[in-house]
């Protein structure tokens, strides 16, 4: 064998044992994954959720029950699965996230700052009814067909700058959410990430927030899925429930239609 | 008093299978906080559950036990209907006390 025959083939040996290592790290966390899904701590958030969902709260000491989600006031059941939406009375495209804060404003009388004060919770003292809120209610979508709707202006506007958002390329690192999202088989450091351009990316992505964060012990949302990415690609802090944070959850729900929702979910 | 745990319990032939998630920091004692303070050990130290009020678990756990534990087990005997209570004491003497029916 010529020496250069030789080194092609050592060559070829090294890429196939690293495309086999990638491969089977990624089964490993499958696998992983597989193991955690019995026992689910996110269902303590749930839990937590369904209870500060029913108790009566706040200055007007009401519940969320009159809450109406989009399917009716008080109808939690599927409700997740329509969202975001236009919604009259707001005069405004919103988010879960969102829409409860305006439910806690409205119903409850609690002022919007305070309603939003701790969006993401940390530990024990620091927890976040948002958080657990939105674990409870995005339980009740299970198995329910994603169907965001893009009938009225408004949510088709907000789905064209969520659209605009994703391909916008800014920060210290020229990073859009396409350079990592926008192509088969790109991985932040051993994670493989999600190519939300196509519909089963898309689905398969959306569909798993929230999720329960082994790594951080947190249930975590979509909103601070955004947040979180903002954060990576070095952009200015994501508000949280902005017109840009409901805008880019538009488009990335309006996206992942089709697909069977499946969350709270857990992740490593 | 900690936060309710979730318990389930159903049976399966002449065995009960018992799944309890517990709502707790499981702090370690190693990490530290954002000042660089050792943020201090705090953990549920006994934990113990009965069917029927006769015991058929009790461990003694430490802090390499992750946060918002999972524990499942399973004992031979139980029926449908049977109480089972789930008790856990944490090294702060804080203690919590949840039941749960056999399905």
């Amino acid at each position: 064998m010529k020496p250069s025959t030789l080194l092609a083939a050592l060559a070829g040996i090294v890429v196939a044992s690293l495309v086999w290592a990638q491969a089977s790290t990624t089964d490993e966390i499958a696998k992983y994954r597989a193991a955690l899904q019995d026992g689910n701590p996110a269902e303590l958030w749930e839990a937590r959720g369904e209870d500060l969902w029913k108790q009566k709260r706040g200055p007007k000491q009401a519940s969320l029950e009159r809450c109406d989600l989009g399917r009716g006031a008080g109808v939690v059941k599927g409700a997740y699965a329509e969202l975001p939406r236009y919604f009259a009375g707001a005069d405004r495209v919103m988010d879960l996230e969102t829409r409860l804060v305006w439910c806690m404003v409205q119903l409850q009388g609690f002022n919007e700052a305070e309603a939003k004060k701790t969006p993401f919770g940390s530990g024990s003292d620091r927890k976040s009814d948002l958080e657990a809120l939105t674990a409870y209610v995005t339980s009740e979508s299970r198995g329910v067909k994603m169907n965001v709707a893009l009938t009225h202006p408004k949510e088709l506007e907000a789905y064209r700058v969520g659209e605009k958002l994703f391909y916008y390329r800014g920060g210290t690192h020229d990073f859009a959410c396409a350079t990592c999202h926008g192509e088969d088989g790109k991985r932040i450091r051993l994670q493989d990430l999600p190519n939300l351009m196509t519909a089963e990316g898309a689905q398969k992505a959306y569909t798993s927030w929230p999720a329960y964060r082994v790594s951080q012990g947190e249930l975590r949302t979509f909103e601070w899925r955004l947040y979180d990415c903002f954060r990576q690609q070095r952009f200015p802090e994501l508000i949280f429930g902005s017109d840009g944070a409901i805008a880019l959850t538009m488009y990335l729900a309006r996206n992942a239609n089709g697909g069977v929702y499946d969350a709270p979910a857990i992740k490593r | 008093m900690g936060e309710p745990m979730k318990i389930r319990a159903t049976l399966t032939g002449d065995t009960t299978e018992v799944k309890v998630l517990m709502n707790h920091e499981m702090e370690t004692g190693q990490r530290k906080d954002a000042q660089g303070q050792t943020i201090p050990a705090w953990f549920i130290q006994t934990i113990g559950v009965t069917w029927n009020g006769k015991s058929v678990l009790s461990a003694q756990w430490g802090p390499a036990v992750a946060k918002n534990p999972f524990l499942s087990f399973r004992f031979k005997g139980g029926a449908k209907g049977d109480k089972i209570i789930v008790r856990w004491v944490d090294s702060r003497g804080d203690q919590r006390t949840d039941e749960a029916v056999i399905a």
